[in-house]
């Protein structure tokens, strides 16, 4: 019985493997080195005050302060915005998985009347810069009484994420042999029965990359979130905006705010992480 | 989407109506307004001319157009070249299971979260030399390094940040896809004694195939229309060395308040990308249905 795992002898003997469990390592390791730095080098910024960041470089803060946060969870604009953001990305995560998920369902099990068409329409729908759309979209959102909704944005954030989450949830559909739907049948499962119990759990990895770039992407997208909001809906984006004023850039506190908008994604993916990292056992329905 | 032996259903479009109402109600009222803007001119909002064509031609005819696009076209060709093969990379080197993967995890999909105007920012502050880590760092190694001086500098430091803020992106859409494969034909290549380059070429990288076609697909558009990122490190500068195509179309859209040609220009916009993704996506179906083919 061959033994399993990465120190698994291969034809060409143990020091293949060692090797390349070494390298990647070590790939790994630079790379994770690259993308924290400037993570570092902005929690470093959340906490010093505007005269420090910008008269003298050193690693760790002289002046520990803890002032740009304090603010921040203070001033009602500034965590409103958060909570504002939040609750529209939810709106926005569940309503795009929910339609995405029998729209990819189709496409991927069956063929009809221009499907071909109406699946590469819908990645089209991101093919726009926003910034002539504002306008249209600011007039069609107040005619139907959508402004300043978290609703609105929700709805507004569906024209790019829900094709995202159609082409995403498609492309691991098609994945699963379809004998496993006609086995499922014959077996007498009913079709949703089937596709909650049976198919879902298949494509846990899918489901759970397409939760995380809805919610990414609703999350970060200014323009639109900016336009159509106002007071009550405002999100944090747009607040951040907010930072550059007559006597400069408030570089500290958009730090620390800028820290605290990793937060709730950093939380989604740890929620997701078993769905993106758990493999798929075939051979057990 | 393939087209191997799928049953026909008409049916299926009850499924695909969700999908559509949702996306047609806030797609097509904006692009058929911008349409109307682009044949017309605004002079103001009561007085406006049908122009019909006139403002396609004056900017199809625009020198500083073609520049930005060649400068655009770089920029995503660049962009693709280090993203995507990094970005494989990276998820063949994120562990598969265990705490260290949940940890690398979040820590690969962090630069992902920042509102990207921040990603801007801290890329301004980091690429100085007197208050920036990377920019101190290079000055003590000795590099001459300026980004607001140099147009070399500053292009390279756009693709960074770029390859920093957006490779995450590939990476978790394959390492999802790479999850996907099951053991059996791992345990199958071991039986067979293939060397690691085998594996990847003839099991990982094929059952990639539907990701990164995504991946591609979405890093073309989003780096095409890319602005505040290297709106905010570099302003468009030095000079407009890194004025890429959609912060030219911004100048001109509120800079002048032209609404008639910024819609124009909008949709000529939107057809380039429109050609590009439908040639690169047409290209990987082919070159994975040759594949297919190859093993049969």
């Amino acid at each position: 019985m061959l033994p399993l795992g990465g120190k698994a002898r291969s034809a060409k003997g143990v020091n293949m493997t060692e090797k390349r469990f070494h390298k990647r390592s070590i790939f790994l390791v630079l790379y994770i080195l690259f993308a924290l730095l400037p993570i570092y080098w902005m929690i470093n910024m959340s906490f010093k005050t505007n005269e420090e960041i910008l008269s003298s470089f050193s690693f760790f803060p002289q002046h520990l302060t803890w002032a740009n946060y304090a603010r921040i969870f203070t001033d009602e604009s500034w965590y409103s915005g958060y909570i504002n953001s939040l609750i529209y990305v939810a709106i926005n995560t569940v309503i795009s998985l929910t339609v995405a998920l029998p729209a990819a369902y189709a496409f991927s099990r069956y063929s009809f009347l221009g499907d071909k068409h109406v699946f590469f329409w819908l990645l089209t729908n991101r093919m726009t810069p926003p910034a002539v759309f504002l306008l249209p979209f600011f007039q069609l959102y107040s005619t139907v009484g959508l402004m300043d909704t978290h609703l609105g944005v929700a709805l507004a954030h569906l024209l790019f994420n829900v094709p995202l989450a159609v082409w995403i949830l498609e492309g691991f559909m098609s994945g699963i042999p379809r004998e496993i739907d006609e086995t499922a049948y014959i077996d007498g499962y009913s079709f949703p029965r089937f596709f909650a119990t049976i198919f879902l759990p298949l494509i846990k990895a899918g489901v759970g990359v397409a939760a995380f770039f809805c919610f990414m992407f609703s999350w970060v997208e200014l323009l639109l979130a900016r336009t159509l909001t106002s007071v009550n809906a405002k999100p944090i984006v747009a607040t951040m905006t907010r930072t550059v004023s007559a006597s400069g850039m408030d570089w500290a506190t958009l730090a620390a705010a800028g820290v605290l908008t990793i937060v709730p994604g950093a939380i989604v993916i740890w929620f997701v992480r078993h769905y993106i990292a758990k493999g798929f056992a075939m051979g057990r329905v | 989407m393939n087209a191997t032996n799928k049953p026909i259903n008409q049916k299926a479009w009850w499924l695909v109506l969700p999908v559509l109402i949702c996306v047609a109600f806030s797609a097509i009222v904006p692009l058929m307004t911008v349409v109307n803007y682009s044949v017309q001119d605004i002079i103001s909002p009561e007085r406006r001319v049908f122009v019909g064509t006139e403002w396609f031609a004056s900017v199809m005819r625009d020198d500083e157009l073609h520049q930005a696009l060649w400068r655009q076209l770089g920029f995503s060709l660049s962009v693709l070249l280090v993203e995507i093969p990094l970005g494989i990379g990276l998820a063949l080197s994120m562990p598969a299971k265990g705490w260290k993967s949940s940890a690398v995890l979040v820590v690969v999909a962090l630069s992902l979260l920042i509102p990207w105007n921040v990603v801007g920012t801290i890329w301004q502050i980091y690429g100085r030399a007197d208050i920036g880590l990377l920019g101190h760092a290079l000055q003590v190694m000795g590099v001459d390094y300026n980004y607001t001086g140099s147009a070399t500098d500053a292009w390279l430091t756009v693709l960074v940040m770029d390859v920093w803020h957006w490779t995450p992106l590939v990476a978790l859409l394959c390492y999802a896809g790479l999850r996907s494969i099951p053991d059996a034909y791992y345990q199958a290549a071991r039986i067979d004694g293939a060397s690691k380059f085998a594996v990847f070429r003839y099991i990982q990288l094929p059952k990639m195939r539907g990701v990164l076609m995504i991946a591609v697909l979405l890093r073309f558009m989003d780096s095409f229309m890319i602005y505040t990122e290297p709106f905010v490190l570099t302003g468009g500068g030095p000079g407009n060395a890194t004025t890429f195509l959609s912060q030219y179309l911004t100048q001109k859209a509120v800079g002048q308040f032209d609404l008639g040609p910024a819609a124009a220009f909008s949709l000529i916009y939107f057809l380039i990308i429109l050609l590009f993704c439908f040639v690169l996506y047409n290209w990987m179906q082919r070159v994975g249905t040759q594949e297919v083919e190859v093993e049969k």
